[in-house]
This record gives C-alpha cells, structure tokens and sequence, in this order.
C-alpha cells in the first residue's frame, strides 16, 4: 500500500512537471547548437573514459599490490564529489593560471568543449574503471587457468578471454556515461557557455534565469526531456552493468611479468594522479583561506545540510517503500527519475509556483524533492538486490511465525538491510550535499547552498574565497557520506 | 487428526497425498531424494499451493503461514542472526517481541540456560537445534514438521536431537522427512513412503523397513 502511493508520488513529480513544461512550450522548433553539442560532448566524454579505462581495468585485475583495495575505493569517490569542487581542483591544474601552464610556461584554455570533455572524462573514467574491472573479475579464474595450462601468450589471452568480455561489457559502460553526460549542466555552466559550448540544460537556465523567457526554456526542457528519454530507451536495450559496491577481491592471477609490468604501474599511477591532484590542489589553496570565510558561507553550508539530510531521509523512505514492494512496477517508479534532469524537473516547479508564490521563497523544499527525486534510482538499485536476499533467506521462516507489516521491518528487514541503508543514505546526502542544478534556478538573495555560494565566488573571481569554501563543501560531502556509511556498518554487526 | 486430501501440481511434478495422522503421532517421511518430501511438507505449512484439502480436526488450515496450527523447522535459516537466541525464542510468542514469558524455561527444558544472550552464530550446530526446537516449545502448535533440520549434525548428535524432539513434541503430531532409515526406526511408529509422486498413507515403520515394497528397496539399496 504504502509502496503504491511512492510510486504515485514519483510519477507526479516526474510527469507533473512534465506536462507543465509541455503546455508551455512556445513552439516545438529545436535548438540545433545546443542539441549538437550536447550529444557531442557526451559522445566524446563516453569513448574518452571508457578508452583511457580499460588499461587501468586491465592493470587492476591482473596485479595484486597493498593498496589495490584502497585505490578501488578512491576510483568510487568521484561519483561522490560536488561538480563544483572537482571543476575548481581542474581549474588549478588545467586553468590558465594553473599548475600545467606554469610549468610548461603555455597558455592553454581549460575552456570550451575540451574543458568539459575533461571534467566528464574525471566523474566518469574512475566509473568506467569500476564498471569494466567487474567484466575482468567475471571471467571465471577456471578459464585463465586454462589459458596458462595452453601456454597462451599475453596477446593470445587478450584474443580469446579479454575482447570477447569487453565486447559485452563496453556498450553498458558507453551507454551509462552517455546518459549521465547528457544531462550536464554545472560542468558546462562554469566551463562551457558561449553559443559554442552551450548543452540544452544550461541554455535553459540561461533562458529562465537571464532572459526570464518561460515559454524557451519550457520548449528546451521538452527537447532535454526528449533526449533523456531517448536516451534511457537506449539504455534499456543494452544490458546496463550496476558499478556500486560488488566484491571486487576475486583472485585471477595472470599479470604477465616484463615491460607490461611497468606499463601497468605507470597506467596505475597515472591514474589515481588523475583522481587525486585535483583534490589535493583544492585542499592546498582552500586551506589558508578556511579560518576567515564570511559568515553567509557558514550559512549556506548550513541550508545545504538540512536540504541534503531531509531530501536523504525522502530518498531512503521511497526506495525501501519501492524495494520492498518486489515488483516490477515498483522498479518501473524507481528508474523513472532518470528520464527526467534536475533543470527539466526545476523548470516544470518553477512554472507551477511562479504563478501564486515568489520562486525563490521555495528554493530549499523545491530543491530538496529534486534531490531526493534525482538520487532515488541510485538509492533503489543499493537496497533492490539486499532485500530480495533477506526474501530469499528469512522469508518463509518470517512468514512461518505470522512476522508481518511493522513486527518484519523492525525485527527482520531494518537489522539486516542495515548496511545497504547506510550505504545509501550515505550515497544519497553526499549526491544532495553537492548538488548544483535547480538551486541554481530558484535561489534568490542570500538563499544559495553551499555549491552556489562557490559557483557566486568563483564567478565573482574571489578565487582564495571560493577555494575555502569548495574545501568545505568537500569536508562536509565526504563527511555526510562517512557518517551514514559508518553508521550502517556499525549497526550491521 | 491431521486429514491429508491433496494434489500438488508444478509443471511435470505431481504429488498425492491422500491419508490421516492422529495428534500425538511420530511419522516419518522417506522416499528418493527429488521425489518430493520437502514439497509435501510445505504444502502442509502453507508454502506450497495445493489442490485439494489439508484439514486439521475438520477444519481446513488457512492459507497465511503463520496463522496455521503448524510450527516448521526448515533446513537450514531456523533462526534470524541478528537477533539474541533469547529473541528468537520469544518470536515464537508474538510476531513483536513484546512477550518473553516462559522463555527462560523453554531455554532450560532444551539444556540451553543461560545461552539467551548469544547470537546464533555463538551456537553451536547442535545447540542451534535445540534453539529451534525450543521456539516451537513456545509456539505450542498441534503440528511439527521437520524438514531434515539436523542432516548437518553427526549420528549421535542427530539421535540426541531426535530424543529431544520426541520429548519437547509431547502431544503435538510430528512429521519429519528424512533420508535416513535410521531416523525412522528411532522415534516414527509409523512411516510415509513417497515413491513416483504418491506420498503413501503411514505403516508401521519395523514392517515397512523390514519387507520394503520394490520401489523402497531400490533406494534403500536392501
């Protein structure tokens, strides 16, 4: 029952919002630039981190080395990551001002479609690695003992074991990062712009936000919907591999000895210099700046806690309601989100409230359902299989001593669905924590969250500000995601 | 009186089972493995759709699990881990956990006193069993099925919990399935032989394993 009604709900928030935009649209001509570009940054952004992925997929499963575990982890981090803070660390590095073109005494630009190629390929690469490194790991280790029993050579176990595996494995890994590409808007908001580096996310904002033309940004909102849409009908046709969490510890031991040796430590290497330097440069220019941050970013630090811990608790309640429903219209109402982008849903609101109440009055509830909407299928897919398990183990016993409604979720599916609720709270606040999407629509005067309060900053060139505070976004995104996670694993034992 | 009148039916699978068993009865179940032992037992708890009636002193059984007069012990996952032996027993009181009463002497009458604070993987395989049986002390339902809940457990520990059972039953009818000819002679009167998809109405266990007909004699191997 009360799965039947979160279901509801989410098709109103999905489709609501939708139908809104739809009668509003002005017109049904598409915005060409913005759909070319916005297919052909997410086009490019895919084959770039799937291509640089596989040696690192490679190097990861074929060595073993202290640490290997450690850099897994740190590979899932980027996904937890503000937009916001991972911009300004390659802004350090990449920037015009940044450590690359100090070095090298260039002056190259971070701007344009390279530079949001280049924040995609950092969010999605690490994913791609994951993704691809769980294809490795499902060979079974039978068929590398064969291959060394057949004295197969590195490029004869490439041939026979290692492309055949990629060749299923790639189109789900393309396909995800495809999807998440698409729907890109704080990445091109302070890396692209311009007639020439535009996605259709942005090009809405700019049409509600600068231009204040509803009837534009409402018809661009129908042409991301339609592309989102697309897009997941794509995804539905190619099977999509699910990158979170899965024991990553099979043994395989089959890492050929030699110069591929070394050429797996440096591809290692590289990459979590890739993760990391970013972050680190973040760390090292925000920290000066910490002890003196204005009072309006303590603030905003604030509200976007208490956004982020009540969209948290949303997102957690409908996906266990959703989880627990063990149907397939259940999951139907948890992947719908997907279809939908934050601005697309944001711009949808907006034109429901802006006739009765100031939009910016409702910045923070509006932004808190989006958030909760939006990390609602992450949420689902962590708490789907752990439910069905605890089903399959407890449930007869369950149903044998008459345990039912309340008397199950207390004592049967909360102590042993524990972990994964931690994992997806967890997941969920950090996700909401760094949000940069429909706020930036509806926030007025002094209302910004914390990941706006850096993008105001940076825009205002209060570079040492907007570093201590992109800092403290950080601290407090990873610090959310620690505290739930934690929690969940302390109560599961 | 247990009134058994059903047929279960599962694409090519299908199982009859047409006999009675009187209250404080041992009947055990045996038969080659795949021929449906298991199935036959949880038709009788609920978990299996028949067709066809299973009575209970007249009175078909409902169809929730849990409301039936019936107490299982499956296989394996007789307790929930995450809850203290002392918990697992008194869900055998009320579904919520708000009655403890009687525990402590379920806990004693199955040689368990003073374990209730442990968690079940602090058990051994043995002591797991006696926690179970010990809930069904609790639950004091008319009827205990065994689903082979001790086949892990070596012979003498397995005749010992089999003593247990006989003593904990009391007045309860129990049917257990077992494997094991050994089992059967221990504490079943009389015995159920399924064998090409019909559960045969009991005999006496001694003459039936003494003179089995062809078809236990070919899984016997006698």
């Amino acid at each position: 029952m009360a799965s039947r009604i979160v279901a509801l709900i989410i098709a109103g928030l999905v489709f609501g919002p939708l139908a809104l935009v739809a009668l509003r649209a002005e017109g049904w001509g598409v915005d060409w630039p913005a759909l070319r570009f916005t297919v052909t940054q997410a086009a490019l952004s895919a084959l770039l981190s799937a291509a640089l992925a596989i040696p690192v997929a490679r190097a990861l499963a074929r060595r073993r080395f202290r640490g290997r575990g450690a850099l897994i982890a740190l590979l899932g981090a980027p996904f937890l990551l503000p937009v916001i803070v991972a911009v300004l660390g390659l802004l350090a590095i990449f920037g015009r001002a940044g450590l690359l073109n100090r070095t090298l005494g260039t002056e190259l630009s971070i701007y344009g479609l390279h530079g949001v190629v280049l924040a995609h390929v950092f969010f999605n690469m690490p994913l791609a690695v994951r993704l691809i490194l769980q294809g490795w790991q499902g060979i079974p280790a039978e068929r590398f003992r064969l291959a060394q029993s057949l004295g197969f050579s590195a490029r004869d176990i490439s041939r026979h074991l290692e492309r055949p595996m990629l060749r299923e494995v790639l189109p789900g890994a393309l396909t995800v990062i495809f999807v998440i590409c698409l729907a890109s808007f704080a990445v091109a908001l302070t890396l692209g712009g311009g007639p020439a580096a535009t996605t259709v996310e942005l090009a809405i904002y700019q049409a509600l936000r600068f231009e204040f033309d509803l009837g534009r940004a409402a018809s661009l909102s129908a042409l991301q919907f339609a592309i989102c849409a697309a897009a997941v009908l794509l995804a539905s046709r190619v099977a999509l591999p699910s990158g979170l969490g899965a024991g990553l510890d099979r043994q395989v031991a089959f890492g050929p000895a030699g110069w591929r040796r070394i050429a797996d430590a440096a591809v290692m290497l590289a990459a979590s210099l890739f993760v990391t330097l970013p972050l680190l440069m973040v760390a090292q220019r925000g920290l000066p700046g910490l002890a003196s941050l204005p009072m309006a970013v303590w603030s905003a630090a604030g509200r976007s806690l208490a956004v982020a811990l009540a969209s948290t608790a949303l997102t957690v309640a409908a996906a266990l309601a959703l989880a627990l429903a063990r149907r397939r219209w259940a999951e139907l109402a948890a992947t719908l989100p997907l279809a939908a982008s934050s601005l697309v849903l944001g711009t949808g609101l907006f034109l429901a409230i802006h006739p009765f109440a100031a939009p910016e009055r409702l910045a923070l509830p509006v932004t808190m359902l989006v958030n909760a909407t939006l990390a609602l299928p992450f949420a689902y897919r962590i708490l789907a299989p752990a439910t069905a398990r605890i089903e399959a183990d407890y449930g007869r016993l369950a149903d044998s001593l008459a345990m039912r409604g309340a008397a199950r979720l207390r004592w049967l599916v909360l102590p042993r669905l524990a972990q994964p609720l931690g994992f997806a709270a967890g997941v969920s606040a950090a996700l909401s924590m760094g949000d940069l999407g429909v706020i930036a629509l509806f926030a007025g005067q002094g209302g910004a969250t914390l990941p706006l309060m850096v993008q105001q900053l940076m825009g205002a060139y209060r570079m040492e500000q907007a570093g201590a505070a992109a800092l403290l976004l950080v601290v407090l995104s990873f610090g959310l995601f620690w505290t739930f996670d934690a929690w969940g694993r302390r109560a599961a034992t | 009186m247990l009134q058994l009148d059903l047929t279960v039916i599962w694409d090519d699978f299908r199982l009859t089972a047409d006999w009675t068993a009187s209250a404080g009865e041992r009947i055990a179940i045996i038969g080659p493995s795949g021929a449906g032992k298991s199935t036959l037992l949880m038709a009788i708890a609920g978990f299996v759709p028949v067709q066809g009636h299973v009575r209970w002193n007249g009175t078909e059984l409902p169809a929730d699990p849990g409301k039936r007069a019936v107490t299982t012990l499956f296989q394996d996952q007789n307790l929930f881990p995450h809850l203290t032996v002392a918990q697992n027993l008194a869900l055998g009181l009320s579904p919520d956990l708000r009655r403890s009463d009687g525990v402590d002497e379920a806990l004693e009458r199955v040689g368990l006193s003073g374990l209730g604070t442990r968690k079940p993987a602090q058990l051994s395989g043995g002591q797991q069993g006696r926690a179970a049986l010990a809930r069904a002390l609790l639950r004091a339902r008319p009827i205990l099925l065994l689903d082979e809940p001790f086949a892990a457990l070596g012979p003498a520990l397995k005749q010992e919990m089999l003593d247990l059972v006989d003593q904990v039953a009391g007045d309860a009818l129990v049917l257990m399935v077992t494997h094991d000819p050994a089992d059967a002679r221990r504490i079943a009167g009389r015995t159920v032989m399924l064998a090409d998809g019909v559960a045969h109405p009991p005999m006496p266990t001694a003459a039936l394993l003494d003179s089995p007909p062809p078809a236990l004699r070919a899984y016997l191997g006698a």
